[in-house]
């Protein structure tokens, strides 16, 4: 893959763009997790879903639209089913989860009628749905890499603010911290992280890559900058050695890049239950 | 400054679903004092200190905060807090006793600034007054509940505050402990000067610390200090606690049980 990485610039793009969202996956994975939000990476990657579906119908519906990257209208609707679950979690105040199913089920019941008025049972909605080492071109892994800069900004500011929302709502709205504010401007950075994500890990896998390398790291850190870097160091492992064997074995990056999270995930489970069984053997 | 008013409530109800919770409460907290609040289960008292750090917003009434009406009160971290839920915080969390300590710092921050050396010595601080400075690596989780309830006072007492608010901390912590915690508690207002408000169930324990108490049950029913608290009979605290009282008058005879 070394040469072929020079040689090929749908690699080159593949590659940088995988790198990119090995950091801010995981990066804002671990404050979905931590909040118990898991979820919401779903519904999100299913609505983009449908946004995928919808610039696909227009694409062959409407003449004159040829070159639109459907990427920027999965972002679309990203945010917007982002700021939908935040008006349903207001709505069900006591049942706040419930506006998860609501957007996912709404999402790809939507998405199937517009991807079927469109014909687009095929290999291009394929790779959105499992991702793809061909599919990322210049333009949209430049708008990758305006999002990471985008949303590493945006975490190192309100870092504070993000951390005593996730540990302490109570605390945070004393603090004077606006947590609706800033809640938003999370799930709006998680839905373009989600779109962005989708090109090379695909739409049912994206989810994967927000919180299996958090998964993992919960087993090992300690502190909570400890789990922001272990969760990016798996992430970007699980990114990379994914994307080389997709390309190797020729299967959708999605696969490779989820089973490599998966299999850190078991190792660090089986290395924690063993020093703790060192420890308890070391105690007695 | 000590005798000043620095929580003042003027005829302050609130409602919960068509049912009022607080009614009619007038309250003046001044500075120095140790204040027990105390009262039978639902009668409002986590609702008034709700209200008091403004969580939530009074129906009627009006609430005065450091001289200030409370929608305009900005100075926070005048303001410390320990809340009932934190003995039910998510265990899991990965963060260090540290890490949640500077937390407090957020307000006195302010938004754009960042975590720096000075912050982390005055966590340190706070953590040397509760006595966890040993724990600043360890995870929260790993702590016992005790020894979280001092981390979470640490938290409230790293911003200096000059009031500090506790809702039932005692609760899920050891009698043992509960001693060693009235003790930390009487060092702050005596040596530090910080005006303390503790909700308890347990009445006997806070009128043998506390300097007043005050006695509610939606309405205010006794505020004044301990001494004359004291002089109020059983067939007071009858009238006052309705159907409460076999509980109550229990705790007031042997003061090691902590209901919860």
């Amino acid at each position: 893959m070394i040469e072929s990485f020079f040689q090929y610039e749908f690699l080159q793009n593949a590659a940088i763009t995988g790198i990119l969202i090995g950091i801010v996956a995981p990066l804002l994975g671990v404050f979905i997790v931590v909040r118990r939000l898991s979820l919401i990476a779903d519904a999100l990657s299913h609505i983009t879903l449908t946004g995928i579906a919808a610039s696909l119908l227009l694409e062959k519906k409407v003449t004159g639209i040829n070159d639109w990257n459907p990427v920027y209208m999965g972002m679309v609707f990203s945010v917007g089913g982002a700021i939908l679950i935040e008006r349903l979690r207001k709505l069900y105040k006591h049942y706040e989860e419930l506006a998860i199913p609501i957007i996912l089920s709404g999402g790809i019941g939507l998405g199937v009628i517009l991807i079927s008025l469109a014909d687009g049972f095929n290999t291009d909605l394929f790779s959105y749905l499992f991702g793809s080492v061909t599919a990322v071109d210049r333009t949209s892994m430049w708008t990758v890499l305006i999002i990471t800069i985008m949303v590493i900004a945006i975490v190192i500011l309100f870092y504070k603010e993000l951390f005593v929302l996730s540990f302490d709502e109570e605390q945070a709205s004393i603090s004077g911290v606006n947590g609706r504010w800033i809640h938003l401007l999370f799930i709006v950075m998680v839905a373009l992280v989600i779109a962005a994500s989708m090109q090379v890990v695909g739409i049912l896998l994206v989810s994967a890559l927000m919180t299996l390398p958090v998964a993992s790291a919960l087993r090992l850190a300690r502190s909570f900058k400890q789990t922001i870097g272990l969760s990016i160091a798996f992430g970007e492992t699980s990114v990379l050695i994914g994307l080389f064997s997709s390309y190797h074995l020729s299967v959708p990056p999605g696969g490779t890049i989820v089973m490599v999270a998966v299999i850190i995930l078991v190792m660090t489970i089986l290395f924690k239950k063993v020093r703790t069984q060192q420890w308890i053997k070391g105690e007695v | 400054m000590s005798n000043h008013p620095i929580v003042k409530m003027e005829q302050v109800s609130f409602k919960y679903e068509k049912e009022w919770v607080v009614k009619d409460v007038n309250l003046v907290i001044r500075q120095g004092q140790f204040l027990g609040l105390v009262g039978p289960n639902g009668s409002g008292k986590s609702t008034l200190i709700k209200l008091m750090l403004g969580l939530a917003k009074p129906d009627r009434g009006s609430i005065t905060l450091y001289d200030r009406p409370i929608k305009s009160f900005s100075n926070w971290q005048e303001i410390g807090f320990v809340s009932q839920k934190a003995n039910s915080f998510n265990s899991g969390f990965p963060a260090t006793v540290l890490e949640v300590v500077k937390a407090g710092l957020v307000s006195r921050i302010g938004t754009f600034k960042f975590f720096n050396k000075t912050h982390k010595d005055k966590a340190l601080k706070a953590l040397r007054t509760v006595e966890m400075e040993d724990y600043a690596h360890s995870n929260i989780g790993e702590l016992s509940g005790g020894q979280q309830q001092r981390v979470f006072i640490a938290r409230a007492l790293v911003s200096d505050p000059s009031l500090l608010i506790l809702d039932e901390p005692t609760v899920g912590v050891d009698a043992k402990h509960v001693t060693e915690f009235y003790d930390l508690l009487g060092r702050l207002n005596k040596e530090q000067g910080i005006t303390l408000l503790m909700v308890t169930h347990d009445i006997g324990t806070i009128t043998e610390h506390a300097t007043h108490v005050l006695c509610m049950n939606k309405t205010v029913h006794f505020h004044g200090n301990t001494e004359e608290y004291k002089e109020f009979n059983d067939e007071d605290l009858n009238r006052l606690y309705g159907h409460s009282v076999q509980q109550l008058t229990h705790n007031h005879d042997h003061d090691e049980v902590n209901p919860s």
